[in-house]
């Protein structure tokens, strides 16, 4: 039996704009991913203590506030801490584009802001899993 | 492998959530591997918790760990959510509501995706519990959403279960659905300080007094207009109906008449409260009251009320349950039902092997051109599949 | 023959030759939507409108069931108010924006917190790092409220406060801080968007669970009927369920069956509708099928006007009459070629000026990709300023009245109302319908289905999915100093070893008490707000008290 795709949603900070991480969360389920979605105001430590338990390929975090420059380098840091490096970290929201080449420089795989179709992120998850499904 | 399931033991968190992946995939050499956990396991308590969606499970098991952890116990939580029929995905959403303990080391929580398994519990949940038991986990929680017949897969896995309801979901304790009732060790009402609550819990009581005098082989007590006389009727306005309704050419309307729920029957596996009604018929009086008449509480789980006392509950039906030596009955069926699983597993397994394949094709051609009976056809697949299960291979690890 | 059986036969004969045509040349589509789906015919006629009652269904303006606006002259009298929301940083900052804006001219204030406000967080709170500051101003007590309106007269100015969970404690120290200035509450103006219902929907600011939040609102409100007689106590919003994937449909519906769960729970507190009915304001959203959402305004008028007079009885008409807030739709922004956003943010307030808004805020073209820049902000306040002074569509009173599509579609949109408020009522109400997140659910899949029409190209965002060129990062986007968080962290280190600490633990434990039983709330609040105590202090207590809530997230 193959394995499935896991993937961990989250809200990292405090605000509650989900709408585009639900529309993931649904569309990932819809391509035959499992999907663990942990909601709102999530922190780095609890988001990785849950990518690691749930034993996620992926993590997709989504952010609109304006912190992501703090919060998700920090999620790739505990996860190279925890040794679960082999997970695959994505993100979305509303990020600059000038932005993004730092939070790639951090281990930030790719950032899909608004606009980008369910259809990219999934085959880019599909394209970039970092452990092999069998 | 070997290394894996090592690191299990020591309750590395990492080497338990890997395992758990693992033997979800059915990976074969995970499961022969498990043997080396048998050491180490048997030591946790498994309790279910389950109940109609929007009953407030995964708020109250967020509370329970709480109260668990307050009394210096590991948990390990196991949240089973179905499965998308059209796409074999899932979002797993329990785990939302308890995400405070996230960063607890003493506590472990995974979400399961049913994967197809009708009974709400997925494959790989028996095998999940003992690897968060052999982790050193003291209490295994699993929750599974309760629709229908399905959560009764739960009395399989586990050493007690907490049945949730909650008031305001429908007119009467319709949340409740057929056959439920059985499978109870204790009841709960959440979300008590809804209008309704004190309804609910009386009407859960009365289900289970009637329940009981049903098991002791007594008419239900009362006039005509006691809750438990109007038993029928009352189970059909209140959605209960299916379970209890007579079966077609039974002229007998008495609820005790649906065998499946409450009578055991030679090579029918019982369930749990059947049982307990069994030993109270066989040892009259031995029995703790709780076995037969379980308690039926109120929480909030929003505010934690009444978690606390939930848990002095729980605790003192697993008091209840070694001392009477239920807790071994009980982990024993399990474990015979998880025989027959297993069996079964192997043989769709086995029947999926080319070889094999290949027999049942021929077999198949030789009942449509009527050189044989399907009857006959299957003797000889059946044997067929033996023979070449004893011959196969089993990968050790 | 009467007149419309004549017009009923020369249109089936008209028809018969226009789909006979349409064989050689069809029409672009096989179906034609508006924004929210719903099918949108090839022409409208006098058939559309069979049994249209004027005085029934419009009235005149000003008057019930006030379809044609709340006011008789609309914006011949007065233009309708331009108010931008606006706030970041620190206290201080935040404080000289404000005196700027004022000596513009401007009167009214429109306060932007940041999340950990919001969520009653102090800034030195864990969740709270990377946020404060971010996307408003960061008040953690009293100190920092005193500062914020720092020689800013509050008996002159009206402000706005988008303050939701914790509205109770940010009014009282906004009450705390006119009392210091010589100013008594009876003389403020002002709103607070107090809306926890659309919180837990859709915007995710909430703090406790429902029914203690719905009695810190009846409180407001019962405090401020006898003690701010002029101070807004609650602004019901439909904005943000929109710009969580809504339909149109949904956005009224949802939002007054909200209202209506508001004014249940007020009267249930022993209030009388007449009393706070007229203090209660509504919050919209804009988007861009223009027709669609002028008939969406027309028709939540319509319908509300006939819930408060029939369904609560109201008898003073200001309850009859729903006066709303506008801002453009932020989810429709694009963050491919911003500059079209322009041209978006001016069909949507175009839509909002013929639905008769009474405020409206446009967003700026960058907020697709980070808070507005001052340049953009201009640009969109000059939108406004364009269609009140050179487009004339402000000179005459619900110019578009009559059109039998825009009847038609406020027609169709109120009977899908009723539907959905039917639905709820069904359910128990918003609050039941919310808690068995019923509301959440519709809402998501009309986001999902949004979002795979567009996918599938059946949906055309300009620059999106069609018409795209290859663009360069935008330069020049707004940035909040990083270092405003340590400063706020400083501030309140030293506000709480210089306070009398004993006067605060016993504010708190008075709090405490007052959460246990039936009294006030907002009279504990305001001494605890006086003694300094925090804003996550005082919302601490009360998350020990009444929990938080848990979203009931269903897929």
């Amino acid at each position: 039996m193959e394995r499935k795709i896991r993937v961990l949603i989250a809200k990292p900070g405090l605000d509650g704009h989900d709408r585009g991480a639900k529309v993931i969360a649904r569309a990932l389920r819809d391509a035959g991913m499992e999907v663990i979605y942990t909601g709102l105001r999530q922190t780095p430590e609890q988001i990785v203590s849950a990518a690691i338990q749930e034993d996620v390929d992926v993590i997709g975090l989504s952010i609109l506030s304006g912190a992501h420059n703090h919060l998700f380098p920090r999620v790739v840091e505990l996860l190279k801490q925890s040794g679960a490096e082999n997970v695959l970290v994505f993100g979305g929201g509303v990020i600059p584009e000038e932005d993004i080449p730092f939070l790639k420089s951090k281990g930030i795989a790719e950032v899909f802001g608004p606009g980008t179709p369910t259809s990219k992120t999934i085959e880019f998850i599909r394209a970039n899993l970092k452990r092999p499904l069998n | 492998m070997y290394d894996l399931i090592r690191r299990c033991i020591e309750g590395d968190v990492r080497a338990v959530a890997r395992l758990i992946t693992l033997l979800e995939s059915g990976d074969r050499e995970a499961y022969a591997a498990l043997y080396r956990l048998k050491d180490h396991a048997g030591r946790a308590q498994v309790i279910g918790i389950t109940g109609p969606p929007g009953a407030g499970k995964s708020t109250l098991a967020d509370k329970l760990i709480a109260q668990f952890r307050s009394r210096g116990l590991k948990v390990g939580v196991l949240a089973v959510d179905p499965s998308s029929p059209f796409s074999g995905g899932a979002i797993l959403g329990d785990r939302l509501r308890m995400q405070g303990h996230a960063t607890d080391p003493g506590v472990f929580i995974r979400s399961l995706a049913a994967r197809g398994s009708l009974g709400g519990i997925s494959k790989a949940t028996h095998a999940a519990i003992r690897v968060l038991d052999a982790a050193g986990y003291d209490i295994v929680l699993v929750e599974t959403v309760g629709v229908g017949q399905s959560e009764i897969d739960i009395v399989r896995v586990a050493d007690m279960v907490v049945l949730v309801s909650v008031p305001g979901l429908g007119d009467d304790i319709q949340v409740i659905k057929a056959g439920i009732m059985e499978i109870g060790d204790i009841f709960v009402v959440n979300k008590a300080d809804r209008d309704g609550a004190d309804r609910v819990v009386r009407e859960i009581r009365a289900m289970l007094e009637l329940q009981a005098q049903l098991k002791r082989g007594q008419t239900p007590e009362g006039g005509p207009d006691t809750l438990a006389a109007r038993a029928p009727e009352f189970l059909h306005h209140t959605g209960l109906a299916e379970g209890w309704q007579p079966k077609a050419g039974n002229e007998s309307g008495a609820p005790g008449e649906k065998e499946s729920i409450t009578t055991p029957k030679p090579g029918v596996l019982p369930e749990a409260g059947t049982v307990s009604a069994a030993l109270v018929n066989q040892e009259a009086g031995t029995i703790s009251a709780a076995l037969i008449i379980p308690p039926v509480l109120k929480t909030i789980a929003e505010t934690g009320d009444g978690v606390k006392e939930l848990a002095d509950a729980i605790f003192s039906h697993f008091e209840t349950l070694s001392r009477t030596g239920e807790l071994e009955r009980k982990r024993l069926e399990s474990i015979r039902y998880q025989l027959g699983q297993f069996v079964s597993n192997e043989i769709v397994h086995l029947m999926s092997l080319p070889e094999l394949a290949a027999a049942q094709d021929e077999l198949a051609h030789k009942v449509f051109s009527r050189k044989m009976d399907v009857y006959s056809a299957g003797i000889a697949l059946f044997h067929t599949i033996i023979e070449q299960g004893a011959s196969h291979e089993h990968p050790q690890a | 023959m009467t007149d419309l059986e004549k017009l009923e036969q020369d249109f089936n004969t008209w028809t018969t030759k226009v789909e006979k045509a349409n064989e050689k040349y069809p029409e672009r589509k096989k179906q034609f939507v508006t924004g929210s789906n719903a099918p949108v015919k090839r022409v409208y006629t006098p058939l559309d409108q069979k049994d249209f009652d004027y005085e029934k269904k419009l009235g005149l303006p000003g008057e019930f069931p006030y379809t044609r606006g709340v006011q008789p002259t609309m914006y011949r009298g007065r233009l309708w108010t331009m108010r931008q929301y606006a706030g970041f940083g620190t206290a201080e900052e935040s404080n000289a924006r404000y005196k700027y804006l004022l000596e513009q001219g401007q009167t009214g204030l429109s306060v932007a917190f940041d999340l950990p406000t919001q969520i009653g967080y102090d800034s030195d709170h864990p969740l709270s790092e990377g946020e404060v500051g971010k996307v408003g101003v960061a008040i953690d007590s009293l100190a920092d409220m005193e500062t914020l309106f720092g020689g800013i007269p509050l008996d002159k100015v009206s402000t706005s406060m988008t303050i939701n969970a914790p509205a109770a404690v940010l009014l009282a120290m906004y009450i705390a801080v006119a009392e210091k200035q010589g100013v008594s509450a009876d003389k403020l103006n002002g709103t607070i968007q107090n809306d926890i219902l659309k919180e837990y929907i859709a915007r995710g600011t909430y703090i406790f669970p429902p029914a203690p939040s719905m009695r810190l609102i009846t409180d407001i409100f019962e405090y401020c009927a006898k003690n701010v007689p002029n101070w807004n106590t609650i602004s019901i919003s439909g904005y943000h369920i929109r710009e969580a994937g809504s339909t149109a449909v949904q956005e009224v519906a949802f939002t007054l069956a909200d209202g209506i769960a508001y004014v249940e729970a007020a009267i249930k507190a022993g209030l009388d509708v007449d009393e706070f009915g007229p203090r209660l304001s509504f919050f919209f959203n804009a988007h861009n099928d223009l027709f669609e959402e002028v008939a969406k305004f027309r028709a939540a008028r319509r319908v509300w006007a006939h819930i408060m007079r029939d369904r609560f009885g109201a008898k003073n008409p200001k309850s009859w009459m729903l006066r709303f807030h506008t801002q453009t739709g932020g989810s429709t922004l694009t963050a491919q070629q911003p500059d079209n956003n322009i041209i978006r943010v001016t069909l949507q307030a175009l839509a909002a000026v013929l639905g008769g808004t009474q405020s409206l805020h446009t967003n700026s073209r960058d907020e697709a990709l980070a808070l507005p820049t001052e340049e953009a902000v201009r640009i969109a306040l000059r939108t406004q300023q364009i269609i009140a002074y050179e487009s004339g569509v402000a000179e005459t009173v619900d110019p578009l009245a009559g059109s039998y599509y825009v009847e038609s579609l406020t027609d169709r949109i109120e009977t899908e109302v009723l539907q959905y408020i039917k639905r709820i009522d069904d359910l128990g109400g918003a609050v039941k319908a919310i808690e068995q997140g019923y509301i959440q659910q519709e809402i998501q899949d009309s986001a999902y289905a949004w979002q795979m029409d567009v996918e599938k190209n059946e949906r055309i965002i300009v620059g999106l999915n069609k018409f795209q060129v290859k663009e360069n990062p935008p330069k020049g986007l707004l940035r909040v100093d990083p270092a405003v968080g340590e400063r706020q962290k400083q501030k309140l280190a030293a506000l709480r070893s210089s306070r009398d600490q004993g006067a605060v633990n016993a504010t708190l434990a008075a709090l405490r008490n007052a959460a246990r039983s039936a009294d006030n709330l907002m009279f504990p609040i305001l001494e605890a707000v006086k003694a300094y105590a925090t804003l996550g202090e005082i919302c601490g207590v009360l998350r020990e008290e009444f929990g938080e809530y848990k979203p009931n997230v269903m897929f």
